[in-house]
Order: C-alpha cells, then structure tokens, then sequence
C-alpha cells in the first residue's frame, strides 16, 4: 500500500511539482518561531474567502439578480430552500468576518512594520486586495435589492457623477440606465460572482508567492535568513507545517465560534451586519430617512461628508475619500524609520499609531450617524488627523530615537 | 527546536482524535449544503397533489393537467375500448404490466382504479416527448390496426388506451400510472393514494 | 503598547453596537418567540383584522401550521381565504391599484415587517392610535404620524382620545404635544387585554419574519459545543507538537 503511494506520488511529481510545492510552501517553509496573536489573521483571510465562495457557489443557485424578483428570492432562500438560512447568513455575516480580520490584519502591517523592504510587493498586492474586496461587498450589496442596497448603490454611484466634464455620463455608463435599476443589478451580479473573485483568487496567489519568496516578518521585525544554521536553514524558523498549520487551526477554532457566535444568536448583528431598511424592498421613489453604508465603509464614508462642497462640486469629498483609501499603498514609503517593530521604535510612532487607530474608529462610528454640528466638527478634526498620520510621516519618522533591535527573534 | 524525546504514541492519538472530530464537522457541514440542492417548499408546493373533476368529461374525452410540471393525461374510455383492450394483447411488449410503471392497485386489465377512467403521465417513456391522443379508429397514418391509443411524434412510438406499448416502436415501457385515488365519484386525486403522497 | 490598543478597539466595539436608535419613545413588546399559545393567537388576529389587507407573502401555510401547532383543518376553514393549497403562499384578494385608491398606498406586505421596523415600534403603533378628526379615517398615530391605514383593531381597543399638553418651543410658538391618552369609546377588550392581543400579534410577525429563529438559535448551541470540543483536541495537537520548538 504505502509503496504504491509512494509510486502514484513519483508518477505524479515526474509531471507536476507536487511534493516540491508543498516542501516550497508548507514542510520547508520556515516561518519565525515568534509569531504572535496578530500573526492569525492572514490565515484566517483566507478561510473567510474560502466560506464566501462556498457559500456563494450555493446562494447563487437560488438567486435571482432581477430587479422585480431579487428581493423575493432572497427570502425564498431564507424561507423555502431548506437549510438556505443557514447557507446565507454564513455569507452576510461572513462578509462582515471578513473585513474584521482585514482590518486586524492591516493593523498587525502596521504594528511590525510588515510593509517594508523588501516586502513593498506583499503590501501592495494586500492594498490591492482589499481595494477589490471593498468593491466584491459594495456589489453584493446590492444583491438583496432592499432599500440600503438601492439608495446605497445610488449615492456611491452618483460620487462618480461629481468628477468635472465626464461625470455624469460616467455614472450613467455605471448604472446603465438613469437611476440604479435592473441594468445596474444585473451587471453587479456578474461584477460580484465572477470578475471580483477571479481578481481577488489571482492576487491572494501574488500575495503568497511574494510572502513565500522573501519570508515571513515577525513581531520583533528580525530577518530571520540572516541566521542559517550549517544545514542552511534559519535557526530561528520552524516549519510551517505542522507548527504553524497546527497553530492556525487552533485560531481557525476560535475564529469559527466568534463567527457561530454572531450567526447563529445575531445575525443582524444590531443592524451592523444586515441593516433593517434593507428589510423592505427597493423603492426608487422613496429614500429611507437616514443611509448609511455598511460599517466596513464608514471611516471613508466620514471623510467624504467631512469635506465640504467648493463651488457647488462635491468632487472634494470624493478626491478625499480615495486618497483616504489609496494613500496606504505609499506607506512604503512614507515611512522613513528602518526598524520595522513597533517594539523597537521611538515614541513618536507609537503615538501617531494610538491616534490613527482611535481616529480611525471615531470615523467609523460617525459614518454610521446622521449629521449634526457637533459630529461634523469631529468628523472634520479626525480627517485632518487621518490624512496628518500619512503625511507627517516622513517627517517623525525620521526622527524616532529607536532602541536597539536583538540579532535573534525573542519571545513575550 | 530538537524532537528528541518525543511521546509519538500521544501525538499520533491526537492527530487521529483531532481528524476524526474536525472530519465529522466538515461532512457535517457538507450536509446542509447538498441539502439546498433539493426541491424546495416552492416546489414541493407546486408538486402537491392535484385534484381533477371528471363530471363533465364525455364518452371517448381527454382532459391534461399539470402535476410536478408534467402533463397528467385522464381519458373517459367507452365500453368499446375496454373491449378491444385484451385483444391487443400479443402486439404489446408488457400487456401485463410486469415493469412496474402503475401502482399495484392498477396493475390489471385496463391498468386502472375504475376500468371507465385512464390516468396517465403524458411522457413517453424513449425520450420524455409527450404523445398525442389518437382515439380515431383505423387512420391513414396509424393503419387498420389501430384501436386508439398514442402517438409519440418524436420517433413514433405507439401505445394502447391503457398506455401500453407496442412491440416494434423504441419506447421500452409502458407510460406510467401516477399514484391517485377517488376522492368521490367525480373527484380525483393525482400524486396521493391510500398510502400517502407520491 | 499592543494591550492597549487591543483594549481601545475592544472598549469601542459595543458603542458601534449601540449606535441606533433615537426619535419617538417605544414601548417594549417583550415577545416570547418561543410561546406557541401566543403564536397561535396572534395569527388569528391576523387572519381575523389584518389579512384582507396585508399579505405575508413570502410564507406559506403549510409552514405557518407546522411551526405554530395549528390543524390544516382549522387553518383551512378559517385563515385560507384566497386559495385551496395549503402549500400556497399567504396573499391578500385585494388589487394593488385598489387599495392605493382607498389608502393613499398600498398596505405593505408584512413578511419582513418585524426586521425592517422592528418589534418594539409595531408593538407602539399598534397601540398608538388616536383620534384626529382631520385624518380620512377620523384617526392619526403617536409613531407614525398621518399614516394612511384606519384603525384596524379599534373594536378591541376602543377609540382613544389624546391628552394635550401645551408648550412654548424655542422659537416661541405656542405647540401641543401629546403626553396620554384616555378611552373616549370602550373597546371589546380591557386595556391590558388589549395589550396582549397586540403582543400575541407582534409575536406572530416576529415568527413571520424570520419563521427559522428558534431552529437557529438552537442549532447554533449544539454548533458551539461542538467546536469547544474540537477546541480542545486541536489545542493539545498544537500543544504537543511546539514542545519541539519551546
């Protein structure tokens, strides 16, 4: 038996590198031996993107992306499919999982430095990635056709409308017809089950090959190739697997019971995850008293509200709200100080990064509230500082006092 | 890093309770979601039994309703038909129905609850085209033969006024008798019997 | 420095929770899903004063009965007013076009209605309606304002007549705000019993809008048990082999 695996495995390997990708990316992958509890999220990414597409596979079976029968369709699946309930809250509630852990694992970039050299190709292919998974929830948005996915879709579009010259006829060319309507569902459909995901399974591989080419940081941003012991391998790295698949399966557990936790007891989750007026269904004659868009959305949508109107053009706001996105992609760059770890930086770092996380949440939760004075003062205070975290950087960076960074990872 | 002194007795005890348990959750989980693919409350409602009034029908008549999205055939036979039932007999490939296409209580004669009433699935049993009733007597196209029956149109295939096939057409089987039962003397039920729903 | 953090994000979590709500006052409803007696009420009262107007259209009968313990024969006889089939879903006879004639609007279906308004405001309205000789059917309501439906359930209920109170708003107008209400005519029913009829019925389109939430919820324990006891097999795994490492 164990002879002829071993034959069917030779057979293979002679026409495909089987055994030698898994000894490239699992039994000879080393890995720092001091990962920490922010080192669980890029895995756990990927098991939210694999229940997305599993659980899309399904949905989409019973969906209809037809603007007089898509948000029947989606009852019908909560009602008469059986066990459809199940199959769609693991994709809403999903969804939302999904960028927790993109955002937790964005943080830990930032903790440890993860973005620097030689590891700007791993960031920016994740920038990419979660600029593509903003747009894969902004179509699946639409989907259930309630009214938040209407008047959603309808404001988020209309910001292309506010470009100068080509505005307008761009955002009729994004709907396809004159409000949001049947055109626009049905190619956000296919923007949502086919094109979105085909880009995002092309750069999870670019964000892996690269991970894998150049090596895991750690939290104490020591590059652990520079200790190889006689046999070539660093000394400080263990195999991934089993160490670190054995680990992540423990993460992938908990992860899994926070995600039952919400499903199965709250899957509104408060009106966070699935908001209540998108419990009725489209009206394109009637726009709910107070739009907000998903809570993954709200920092930026905060920071588009917060800019105000020159010469009558809401274009600012919109300028505003993709440099907010896009401004992460040159942290690379903007960031001057060598030393990766937070652990070994100067204060001043640490500083701007206590107040970019908490200005960060403050954005969020004013995206979720309606508009008063005193909110858009805030709104307007924390912008200044967002931006002022990316912008300053070169700046106080390049004067942090570091501390001295150890020759061999350490634990804590 | 050493794996020196290592207990492997423990660690293969462990890696086979933790597979078997996370095995037993991943099918568990399969299960929901083959499940899905099944008809649905819509279409179990659609495919509820079906209820036929054959006061009105006359001597010789064809009503076709729809059960489960197929057309269900109930034919009123005249006493003739009943006659010329058994002397078809040796031209049939089943006359006996011993391929079950009928519930037991219409394995007979005239493959029937009530001799007078045909209750059939209107799909042919080659290729799944639906026949056409032909209960003229010795036509042109069919030949002197004919007693009335059905005519397939895809590939020709004939069967009797009990929906029994010919010998010498491509159906294999006789066309099927779909569970049904008398709700009164005028009312019947198709898709449920004595024994429950199809 | 990393505890912190960790403590800021999780200390702000439940306020993003939190953030809704606000507006008009609502009396809590304080259903029991769970309560079939009180489902089973409820949908009478639906079928009795609501359903020549409102449909449920995204459930079906057959499913209603099975949840809430009620006989296909007395659903038959006394809920199936526009079809036969008790596997058909439940809709109302009368036209769109009809109805927005008579109401201004058409009165919505109320599949989803508990999880777009939720149970606490329906358990309001319902029990929020005065009377106002200004409105076409003689009545207005303390939720929501100049709505277009009459007062349905008014024979359970009596009719109300609102206590005003007067006062000076900032820009100095003299305004009328509701604080009470007194029984103007008797209803059928006390006010207490009026209440739970309105709780039964608000129970029953909580059902009706999400007809799975007590499988689910009881599911969703045997799934949590379960991944603790695999919790536990995968972390000794995991223990057991980083003794290599440690």
């Amino acid at each position: 038996m164990k002879e002829q695996l071993t034959q069917a495995l030779g057979w293979v390997d002679a026409r495909f590198p089987l055994s030698k990708m898994v000894k490239e990316h699992a039994t000879e992958y080393y890995a720092p031996k001091n990962f920490n509890f922010w080192y669980f999220f890029g895995g756990l990414a990927l098991l939210a993107l694999v229940i997305q597409i599993v659980t899309g596979i399904f949905l989409t079976m019973h969906y209809k992306p037809d603007a007089e029968l898509a948000f029947a369709s989606v009852e019908y699946i909560m009602r008469d499919v059986e066990w459809g309930w199940l199959v769609r809250y693991m994709h809403s509630t999903g969804a939302s999982a999904m960028f927790v852990v993109l955002y937790l694992h964005m943080f830990r970039a930032l903790l440890y430095g993860s973005y620097k050299k030689p590891r700007e190709l791993i960031w920016i292919f994740g920038m990419l990635l979660y600029l593509i998974m903003m747009g894969e929830a902004f179509f699946g948005y639409l989907l259930p056709w309630g009214q938040m996915s209407f008047w959603g879709a309808q404001v988020i579009i209309s910001l292309f409308g506010t470009i100068p010259f080509i505005g307008p006829d761009l955002a009729l060319f994004v709907r396809g017809d004159f409000v949001v309507a049947d055109a626009t569902l049905n190619r956000f459909f296919a923007f949502h089950v086919i094109a979105a995901p085909l880009a995002i399974l092309a750069l999870v591989g670019a964000h892996l090959i690269a991970l894998h080419e150049v090596g895991s940081n750690n939290p104490d941003g020591v590059e652990i190739k520079k200790n190889k012991d006689a046999n070539g391998k660093p000394v400080d790295g263990i195999p991934f697997h089993p160490y670190y698949t054995l680990k992540d399966a423990v993460g992938a557990v908990v992860f899994l019971m926070f995600l039952s936790a919400v499903l199965f007891f709250a899957p509104e989750m408060g009106g966070l995850f699935l908001e209540y007026p998108n419990f009725e269904p489209a009206n394109p004659l009637k726009t709910p008293e107070h739009i907000a868009p998903v809570w993954y959305f709200t920092p930026f949508y905060t920071v588009l509200r917060a800019i105000p109107s020159i010469g009558g053009s809401a274009f600012p706001g919109v300028v505003a709200m993709g440099a907010a996105t896009m401004i992460f992609f040159a942290l690379p760059w903007l960031d001057r100080n060598p030393v990766k770890s937070i652990r070994y930086r100067g204060i001043e770092f640490k500083i701007a990064l206590t107040i970019f996380v908490i200005v960060f949440i403050i954005l969020g939760y004013l995206g979720t509230q309606a508009v008063t004075p005193l909110y858009e003062i805030i709104g307007r205070v924390c912008t200044v500082l967002y931006f002022a975290f990316f912008l300053l950087m070169p700046w106080y960076t390049s004067r942090e006092k570091n501390k001295p960074v150890p020759e061999r990872v350490t634990f804590k | 890093m050493s794996t020196e002194g290592v207990d492997k007795g423990r660690r293969r005890f462990l890696t086979a309770a933790a597979s078997v348990v996370g095995g037993v959750g991943v099918a568990t989980t399969v299960v929901p979601f083959v499940l899905t693919m099944k008809p649905s409350a819509r279409a179990a409602a659609a495919g509820a039994p079906v209820e036929v009034d054959v006061s009105k029908l006359e001597l010789g008549q064809m009503v076709t309703v729809e059960w489960r999205g197929k057309p269900v055939w109930v034919v009123r036979r005249t006493e003739q038909n009943l006659k010329d039932l058994p002397t078809l007999d040796g031209t049939l490939k089943d006359p006996a129905g011993d391929i079950i296409q009928q519930p037991e209580y219409a394995k007979n004669g005239t493959r029937s609850l009530k001799a007078e009433y045909l209750i059939l699935v209107g799909i042919c049993t080659h290729l799944g085209c639906s026949p056409t009733y032909r209960p003229d007597i010795a036509p042109a196209d069919l030949g002197i033969e004919w007693k009335g029956g059905f005519f397939c149109p895809c590939h020709g295939s004939k069967f009797d006024l009990a929906g029994r096939v010919f010998n010498g057409v491509p159906a294999p089987k006789n066309l099927e008798v779909p569970r049904h039962k008398y709700l009164s003397d005028s009312r019947i039920l198709i898709g449920e019997d004595e024994q429950g729903a199809a | 420095m990393k505890k912190i953090i960790a403590i800021i994000i999780i200390a702000f979590l439940p306020g993003l929770v939190m953030a809704a709500g606000g507006g008009i006052h609502l009396d809590k409803a304080n259903i029991d899903i769970r309560d079939q007696v009180s489902l089973q009420n409820g949908a009478r009262t639906y079928f009795q004063y609501c359903s020549g107007c409102h449909s449920i259209q995204f459930m079906r009968y057959n499913r209603m009965g099975e949840d809430l313990g009620l006989s296909d024969a007395e659903i038959k006889s006394t809920m199936m007013f526009t079809t036969d089939k008790i596997g058909e879903l439940i809709k109302v006879s009368m036209q769109k076009k009809d109805s927005e004639r008579w109401f201004g609007t058409a009165p919505p279906d109320l599949s989803v209605i508990s999880r777009s308004r939720g149970v606490d405001w329906l358990y309001s309205y319902l029990r929020g309606f005065y009377l106002d000789p200004s409105r076409p059917f003689g009545v207005n309501n303390t939720v929501f304002k100049d709505v277009g439906m009459p007062h349905a359930l008014w024979e359970l209920q009596g009719l109300m007549q609102p206590v005003y109170e007067s006062y000076t708003d900032a820009a100095g107008n003299e305004k009328k705000k509701i604080t009470g209400m007194e029984q103007a005519t008797p209803g059928a029913l006390s006010a207490e019993e009026y209440d739970d009829t309105v709780r039964n019925l608000v129970n029953f389109l909580s059902y009706v809008g999400e007809p799975v939430q007590v499988q689910r919820e009881q599911l969703g324990v045997y799934v949590l048990i379960f991944l603790s006891i695999l919790l536990v097999f995968v972390y000794l795994l995991k223990k057991e082999y980083w003794r290599d490492v440690h």
